[in-house]
């Protein structure tokens, strides 16, 4: 186990260091990001006021649209001199190196939402503050349902020729049960009147997903990517 | 596991899909030897070498690493497997020396900046340790790539295409590290198409087309018998 969090540790501080160098993956994301939700305001804001019950889906519309730009150009950045390989050649348990790469895609969506949280709560008049923590640990287990399904895929196609068009079909189908119990969570929250109690019914089903979807894929990883 | 002085395959297959990669290979590998692959684009060396490297799984076949399946051996056996592939394995924006203390550790070595150090210095490239490696040149990147896959001694060497981009100093001096190399009894695994260049190197060849082997042997005269392979097509 400690093997597996020193391997895990040494692909996120590695990731980090070429991402604090280049910024390329976070400045990309962000811009893309707040493009987005500018975007939807444009649509769904007049004269000031949000239409109602739409901050939420808009919120993970662009978790989903950003996080799958930010997959894409992680592993793009593995392709590229094949340093892929190179990691699955070390003698290191393959899963650590799966779970080094989700942990990296982690740290930089929880740096988007920091952004795009607060820009949503702004334009669209959504009570972000009115139970935070329980709005953190609804995004916490939604981007790892997310970013657990997308890194798997992502590496499977980091040597497919499509890839760019693949990822988000692939994805996107697979992770419908995570965006849907991510919007309908985060509506309650942003009710007038919170509703604290279903807001924790889909949390504690996204935990479910995620035990399921991390799982899988540590389970998977090595296989897919030998095959 | 233990060290192993011998690279056996027996009866080797890869196909993708209904595309034959690889058919019945079999061949063997001492320590010491500098075996090359040589053969068309297309003929098989680059899967060869994945399979030799555990990134991928033969279809068909075993390679045994002295007398070990791949299988059977587990992560251990990659510690003792060092692979230079065309694309380098090197991240442009760290350094040379960030490149190579990050697999040094990875491949759990306990003074990976210090065996870092000693592998610029052979490389020449001591002086230029801490400039990211996108500013270097292919033949210095090809020098601090090949250090990177000898960084943790391994027993098994594959090199797929090292000699591509190189200059003709940069090529003798990856020929006198190959030397280097096979006096420590390391198997050493090469695919080339530069045959002037690994004529004499080599100790010996596997002839590669269409995934089968045309044709074994010891190293010599390469680019005729090259010629006269692949007129004669492959063996049954």
């Amino acid at each position: 186990m400690t093997a597996f969090l020193r391997v895990a540790a040494l692909v996120v501080r590695k990731d980090l260091t070429v991402e604090v160098r280049s910024l390329e993956v976070v400045a990309t994301t962000l811009f893309f990001a707040v493009t987005v939700v500018l975007i939807f305001a444009f649509g769904f804001v007049r004269e000031g006021l949000a239409v109602e019950g739409v901050a939420a889906a808009i919120l993970w519309i662009t978790v989903a649209f950003s996080g799958t730009l930010a997959l894409g150009r992680t592993f793009e950045r593995e392709r590229q001199a094949d340093t892929l390989r190179a990691l699955l050649l070390a003698p290191a348990d393959r899963p650590a190196i799966y779970a080094g790469k989700l942990a990296g895609m982690l740290l930089l969506m929880a740096l988007v939402e920091a952004v795009l949280v607060p820009l949503i709560g702004l334009l669209f008049q959504a009570p972000i503050l009115a139970a935070p923590l329980r709005l953190a640990a609804l995004l916490a287990a939604g981007t790892l349902g997310f970013a657990a399904i997308g890194t798997l895929f992502a590496a499977m196609l980091v040597r497919a020729r499509s890839r760019d068009v693949l990822l988000p079909v692939l994805l996107y189908p697979m992770t419908v049960p995570v965006m849907i119990a991510g919007v309908r969570g985060t509506a309650a929250l942003f009710q007038a009147e919170p509703d604290l109690d279903l807001a924790q019914f889909w949390t504690a089903l996204l935990v479910f997903f995620d035990a399921v979807f991390v799982t899988l894929a540590l389970w998977t990883f090595e296989p897919l990517m030998t095959d | 596991m233990s060290d192993f002085t011998q690279v056996a395959v027996v009866g080797l297959g890869r196909h993708y899909g209904r595309r034959r990669a690889l058919h019945d290979l079999t061949f063997t590998a001492q320590a010491g030897d500098i075996l090359g692959l040589l053969g068309p684009n297309g003929a098989g060396k680059s899967t060869l070498l994945a399979i030799l490297g555990t990134l991928l799984a033969p279809s068909a076949g075993r390679v045994e690493y002295g007398g070990r399946a791949s299988a059977d051996a587990g992560s251990d056996l990659r510690g003792r497997i060092g692979m230079l592939g065309h694309d380098l394995f090197l991240y442009p924006e760290l350094t040379a020396r960030e490149n190579l203390v990050f697999f040094g550790r990875l491949y759990g070595l306990t003074d990976a900046a210090a065996v870092a150090s000693a592998a610029l210095e052979r490389a020449g490239l001591a002086a230029r340790a801490d400039d990211p490696v996108s500013s270097f040149s292919r033949g210095m990147r090809q020098r601090v790539a090949l250090e990177r896959a000898l960084l943790h001694g391994p027993r098994l060497l594959l090199l797929d295409e090292p000699f591509t981009g190189l200059d003709q100093a940069s090529s003798a001096a990856l020929v006198v590290r190959l030397r280097e190399v096979q006096a420590r009894g390391v198997v050493t695994v090469l695919a080339t198409h530069d045959l002037d260049v690994v004529d004499g190197v080599l100790s010996d060849v596997v002839f590669l087309q269409g995934g089968r082997r045309v044709v074994t042997g010891a190293a010599g005269a390469l680019r005729d018998r090259y010629r006269a392979a692949m007129q004669d097509g492959p063996r049954s």
